[in-house]
């Protein structure tokens, strides 16, 4: 069933073999009926690839094309530059990796991309680990998550440092576009997507994307967890546009960080100590954008 | 933008003799990361660039680990690519050469020749693309420069081959072929555009008939990946002679049949192979020594993957004694050539000895490869020609 203002069409077609309520497809769903058929997706290794593509099947209606985890944003960029050889100036060059591929492994390959004002939309979906590993901890990893290479441990509670700012790093690049986004909000990720394929360079989405298995969370909570996270500012939505950043979505009444926590099998291990530093880490995280909001604060060179 | 109909004669480095075949053969995409000593091959093609004598998209990746990954992208969307590299950077390149092959992207390389780490070390030996003779790449030795620019315009042609359709490593010694200035005649576009059709792949990422490329293969199917693969290495075999004659007969020079090159090799009863600038040493020798009535000859290996046993079969058949010269050591064992050599020829008199020589860039002169035919001569066994 298609969602009011969305592409009928699919273009990654149902049947592929993620889990159910898998917020990852969902995000790419709806991410290929805002790119639309004029695109080609160059994807990193992780679930996506594996679930959409078990050979001699595939879920994509659209050219799509995977080489290995740490380089969609190279691949891409040849693409690009095969596309500008034929005189194509049409085709959208979509990179997708999940945040072990975008925010560790492949971080190299997206910051030279980007340096070389690749005509691309580079893609982080962040379910916050390797989950097609098996749930180990990355350098996306939300503060005091369990996974299973960061265990609640008796001595070190779960994952011990903050997550990596990649938006801003990829921000400072000097990015024209770049945006959060979430599956709790459908039509802001399909405007945002529209809107960073129309910039002639690179641009860059962080998409929030829950994980049934990775998050210990029920299969009918995605979007409601996805929500929780907007709403008690763990996942902020906002774009920085030509250096200014703007929320897109702020929550009306800010609601308390553990009733997203609660919800989640990763975090059961956390203390009335740890939810209060989580709170905290959330706050300052929030306090930040709200200080930039509004001010030119990424110089532009793309 | 100008384009050179005539021949002309120059002397240029093996590097540039690349480079300027590379530009007559027309990639498209280039996407290039600097390693000593194959960093002249980029900074010339990037002069063809920027001074709008050729028509392609230099790609100025951060690794050659994007270098390799980029020539993907631009082959999986159906054009002609090209890169270079060395050593280290050929490692890094290690993950995604088998992806190139395994995907079919008839996608053109060329390696100056460079020992691995460590120590780090600059010069030549044959570790680095011997190192990688197992990933479904075709790999192409030279001992010229003439050689190197007449290559690499063959090895488009092999590649493209449709029973082939595999990537094809050019292969010439770091310093000792790169850096050494040689005459070389370049041909004219026209000629090479005749012998070089333009590249039309059947399948590659196009909105208007979508395809997905690199799937997921199971323990059901991934076999089978690997046997058309092997399948396309054996046809490989026939096809590399019948360009190398087509070559011969468009511009007047030819390697051997393509695979080997004999020298002497009719009524010798000892004699040396091996592959690169060592071959060019090894006539010296060989010449020496028929002078003083020894019946030694050579054998150039130009081909070492896919393995030409038929042909070494052959020319060994009536041998007494073989001197293998590895530029590379397979630690723990033998050289990986004298490896090969001994399985191929198993089954006849001759003997094999394999001799560990040139590590790290160090000399391999004619004393050093007399000394190793001598040792065969004797019935003694093969040793490290340090």
């Amino acid at each position: 069933m298609a969602i009011i203002g969305f592409e009928e069409k699919e273009f990654f077609a149902s049947g592929h073999r993620a889990c159910a309520g898998c917020g990852e497809a969902l995000a790419l769903r709806h991410i290929m009926k805002a790119a639309g058929e004029k695109t080609i997706v160059a994807m990193a290794t992780g679930c996506m690839e594996v679930v959409s593509t078990p050979y001699p099947e595939t879920a994509w209606k659209v050219p799509w094309v995977h080489c290995a985890f740490e380089n969609a944003a190279a691949v891409a960029s040849g693409v690009r530059a095969a596309l500008n050889m034929k005189g194509d100036k049409e085709t959208n060059v979509i990179a997708i990796g999940g945040d072990g591929a975008s925010f560790d492994i492949g971080f190299g390959a997206l910051s030279g991309a980007i340096e070389r004002g690749t005509k691309f939309l580079y893609i982080a979906t962040d379910n916050e680990a390797y989950m097609n590993t098996g749930i180990q901890r990355s350098g996306a990893t939300f503060p005091y998550a369990a996974t299973t290479t960061s265990p609640a441990g008796k001595i070190i509670p779960g994952k011990q440092q903050p997550k990596k700012p990649l938006p801003f790093i990829v921000a400072s690049h000097g990015v024209k576009y770049v945006a959060s986004a979430s599956v709790a909000n459908l039509p802001d990720l399909k405007a945002k997507v529209q809107k960073a394929l129309k910039v002639n360079g690179p641009t860059f989405l962080h998409v929030y994307v829950p994980c049934i298995p990775g998050w210990k969370i029920d299969s009918s909570t995605t979007i409601e967890i996805a929500r929780k996270a907007v709403e008690t500012n763990v996942f902020p939505l906002y774009e920085i546009e030509d250096g200014v950043l703007k929320f897109t979505q702020k929550p009306a009444e800010k609601k308390q960080v553990e009733s997203y926590l609660i919800m989640q099998g990763r975090f059961k291990h956390l203390t009335p100590e740890l939810v209060k530093k989580i709170q905290g880490y959330v706050d300052a995280r929030f306090a930040f954008l709200e200080g930039i909001e509004g001010k030119k604060c990424f110089d532009v060179l793309y | 933008m100008a384009e050179k109909e005539k021949a002309e004669k120059v002397v240029i480095s093996g590097a540039d003799a690349i480079a300027c075949a590379v530009k007559l053969c027309r990639p498209k995409v280039l996407p290039m990361y600097p390693i000593t000593p194959s960093t002249l091959v980029p900074e010339r093609l990037s002069e063809f660039v920027f001074n709008g004598e050729m028509k392609a998209e230099m790609i100025h990746v951060e690794s050659e680990h994007s270098a390799a990954s980029a020539l993907y992208g631009a082959y999986a969307t159906g054009v002609r690519g090209f890169t270079a590299t060395a050593s280290q950077g050929l490692a890094l390149m290690h993950e995604i050469l088998p992806i190139i092959s395994a995907s079919r992207f008839p996608a053109v390389m060329a390696v100056a020749n460079r020992t691995l780490s460590g120590p780090l070390n600059i010069w030549n030996d044959h570790s680095d693309a011997v190192s990688e003779r197992d990933q479904g790449w075709i790999q192409l030795y030279c001992e010229s420069a003439q050689e190197a620019f007449d290559t690499t315009i063959m090895a488009y042609k092999i590649a493209e081959t449709e029973r082939v359709s595999l990537p094809v490593m050019v292969c010439i010694d770091g310093f000792a072929l790169s850096h050494v200035y040689e005459p070389v005649q370049i041909e004219g576009q026209s000629k090479v555009d005749a012998f070089l059709p333009p590249y039309k792949p059947h399948n590659f990422l196009d909105t208007s008939d979508p395809k997905t490329f690199g799937a997921v293969a199971f323990p059901n199917s991934f076999f089978e990946f690997h046997e058309a693969e092997e399948m396309a290495m054996q046809e490989a075999l026939k096809v590399i002679p019948k360009v190398n004659e087509e070559f011969g007969k468009a511009f007047g020079r030819k390697y051997g049949d393509g695979l080997v090159e004999l020298v002497e090799m009719k009524n010798a009863e000892y004699a040396l192979i091996g592959m690169g600038t060592l071959v060019g040493t090894s006539r010296v020798v060989v010449e020496e020594m028929r002078k003083q009535g020894e019946k030694v000859g050579l054998i150039k290996l130009k081909c070492l993957r896919p393995f030409p046993k038929d042909e070494i079969l052959q020319a060994c058949k009536k041998l007494k004694g073989l001197a293998v010269i590895d530029r590379h050591a397979s630690l723990g064992y033998e050289g990986a050539l004298t490896i090969d050599l001994k399985a191929a020829l198993k089954d006849e008199k001759v003997k094999v000895e394999g001799f560990v020589a040139g590590l790290g860039g160090r000399d391999i002169d004619v004393k050093r490869l007399r000394a190793a035919v001598e040792t065969i001569m004797k019935g003694e066994k093969g040793y490290w020609l340090k």
